[in-house]
């Protein structure tokens, strides 16, 4: 392969592979990478943004474990509450919708997944001022004064400031928006399989569309279904601030509706413990990837 | 003829996945995605309804869902209205435009560029580099929001126009998505216009990105929406009203802590959320065949 000047072509064509890549990469080192490394620097000493960052070891995650209350009694199980339900809940929901929806033929496929879809297009700040009067607490609310019409409630009642009905608010809300990319992807996973599979799996006398399902469909589109479910544990954990954009304010209602995310801006943008926050934010990247690990072992392809 | 026509319905390669046709074994699905979907419509139905409804309908005791006699007092009154701190509305919307315009072009360059040197070079790094990007899909950009404020800080961008744009170009799904894709351009390609004597640039040009057309429009929507729905920029990184987006003066409409006028709020946050919402919409269903091209090749191995 390698004929007169070889060095020199392979020097010239090495460079403008980076010169291709560069700015990218210039972007992704400054914005991703040194954020990330700058948690993670951070999260080991006391920074109050005005004074140089003081080395203090351990103490910001010693502090995080042992005497942070409201992390313990309220931000951690919320967290997990809300993950559990929206990323695996979610994520199977998209499966099946998307499943549903390869059954279709074009056109009826196409308008549903829009219509599915369309909720993820417009996240956060949009989204609010409907659900905040749909939610809306007095009796003028629509939820409200549609249950007080058919005789459920009697008295109107604070949707989105009591601790009880703000969590699973939040869960539906963000179910609501969980049909993105991830489904997408899946749905167009389901559509690629081969059909012939599914003739010979027929042949072979397997007659139920369960195991289809397991056998078949799932197996053969498993990167798409690891695609799907890295978005889904992503779109999870950023969906955090979904709690304090609906009851409009940090912290939410006696803590309710606390997530990582919102303990993260409690401390480092209201308290000015950024050190402290660093360490919140180490843990909250550390969960993330535990998740994406788990959705590793289940979906990798061994090949 | 009768027997022609049922037998459209219950012919076998109408069942399964990817029917031609409609197939009665297709109802149950039916049953079930139609209900879900006028369900799910409902809020997205709603902006609609309650941008076009005059005042006494927006505060009707009981309320209703449904928009009586449309109007258009709320576009006005939009429109003419000032921010409170003299800024008028269509200033926002212009950054956003703005914004999310110079935000889509540079993100395509910046992710197709780099796509071709992953997909199509060869040099040393090039596995470890699209492995490290694969890892970064798993970035959760909210969490490190304080570190990115000191690195923001540092660069001097705070405050600044292009603190909007900078860091939505950084986009691993995007630079992952065209990646594959062009790993589907066949090299035999790339090679008979080296021998041609082309150069790099011209069949990054005049090549490659012609090829992958599908993916562009895939990622330019993505752009688009983290650009035009981003209104956290404004919040953290920004002070000068002037510089703030459409999608920041929306937030502020509903906040309670500003809402002195809560009752004029409710119209113009209504007509607002339709005109952050329609966009979107209206971008996707051009773009959703080369969307959905896009994503059978969005495979994680």
């Amino acid at each position: 392969m390698q004929s007169r000047g070889a060095l020199r072509n392979w020097f010239s064509k090495e460079g403008s592979a980076y010169a291709f890549l560069s700015p990218y990469a210039l972007l992704f080192i400054v914005f991703i990478v040194v954020p990330v490394l700058a948690a993670f620097l951070l999260s080991f000493t006391f920074f109050d943004a005005i004074q140089f960052p003081r080395f203090i070891g351990l103490r910001n995650y010693i502090t995080l474990l042992t005497q942070d209350d409201l992390f313990m009694k309220y931000v951690l199980p919320n967290t997990i509450e809300f993950a559990v339900i929206v990323g695996p809940g979610g994520y199977a929901l998209a499966f099946l919708l998307a499943w549903m929806l390869a059954q279709l033929p074009r056109l009826p496929r196409t308008i549903f997944a829009l219509i599915l879809y369309s909720p993820s297009m417009t996240a956060g700040v949009a989204m609010a001022v409907v659900w905040k009067t749909l939610f809306s607490g007095d009796q003028t609310g629509y939820l409200n004064s549609f249950l007080m019409g058919l005789g459920i409630i009697q008295e109107p009642i604070q949707w989105l400031q009591s601790p009880q009905y703000l969590m699973p608010i939040m869960i539906l809300v963000t179910l609501w928006s969980s049909m993105g990319i991830g489904f997408l992807a899946m749905l167009a996973g389901i559509l690629e399989i081969n059909p012939e599979l599914y003739e010979a799996a027929a042949l072979d006398g397997m007659s139920s569309r369960w195991q289809e399902i397991f056998y078949i469909t799932i197996p053969s589109m498993k990167p798409q279904m690891l695609f799907g479910a890295v978005m889904a544990i992503v779109g999870t954990f950023q969906a955090g601030a979904i709690g304090v954009t609906l009851s409009g304010s940090n912290p939410t209602p006696q803590y309710a509706g606390q997530l990582i995310v919102n303990h993260i801006e409690d401390y480092g943008f209201l308290r000015y413990e950024m050190g402290y926050a660093a360490a919140v934010s180490v843990v909250l990247l550390l969960m993330v990837l535990f998740f994406a690990r788990i959705a590793n072992r289940l979906f990798v392809s061994e090949e | 003829m009768r027997r022609n026509w049922l037998h459209r319905f219950t012919d076998i390669r109408n069942r399964g996945i990817n029917p031609q046709g409609f197939h009665v074994s297709q109802i149950k699905f039916y049953a079930l995605l139609l209900p879900l979907a006028a369900l799910m419509m409902l809020p997205i139905i709603f902006i609609f309804s309650n941008a076009f409804k005059p005042p006494d309908e927006l505060f009707a005791y009981p309320p209703r869902f449904f928009v009586i006699r449309p109007t258009l007092k709320n576009f006005t009154d939009l429109f003419s209205r000032m921010s409170t701190s003299g800024i008028p509305v269509s200033r926002y919307l212009f950054n956003s435009v703005v914004i999310t315009l110079l935000s889509v072009v540079a993100s395509i360059l910046v992710s197709s560029t780099a796509a071709y040197a992953l997909s199509k070079k060869r040099f040393k790094l090039k596995q470890t580099l699209f492995a490290v990007n694969t890892v970064a899909l798993m970035f959760v950009p909210i969490a490190v929001t304080i570190p990115r404020f000191l690195v923001i800080q540092r660069l001097h961008l705070l405050d600044t126009f292009w603190v909007h744009i900078l860091p939505v170009l950084a986009m691993p799904v995007g630079l992952f998505l065209l990646k594959q894709f062009m790993d589907v351009i066949p090299n035999e390609v790339i090679e008979a216009a080296q021998i041609d004597g082309a150069s790099d640039w011209w069949i990054y040009w005049r090549i490659v990105l012609p090829m992958i057309r599908p993916a562009i429009a895939t990622l330019a929507i993505l752009t688009f929406q983290a650009a035009w729905n981003n209104a956290d920029t404004s919040t953290l990184y920004v002070t000068t009203e002037g510089l703030r987006t459409f999608a920041f003066y929306l937030g502020t409409l509903t906040a309670t802590t500003t809402g002195a006028n809560v009752v004029a709020g409710q119209g113009l946050a209504a007509v607002a959320a339709l005109i952050m919402f329609l966009p979107n919409l209206i971008i996707f269903i051009f773009l959703q065949s080369q969307v959905m091209s896009t994503m059978s090749h969005s495979g994680l191995k």
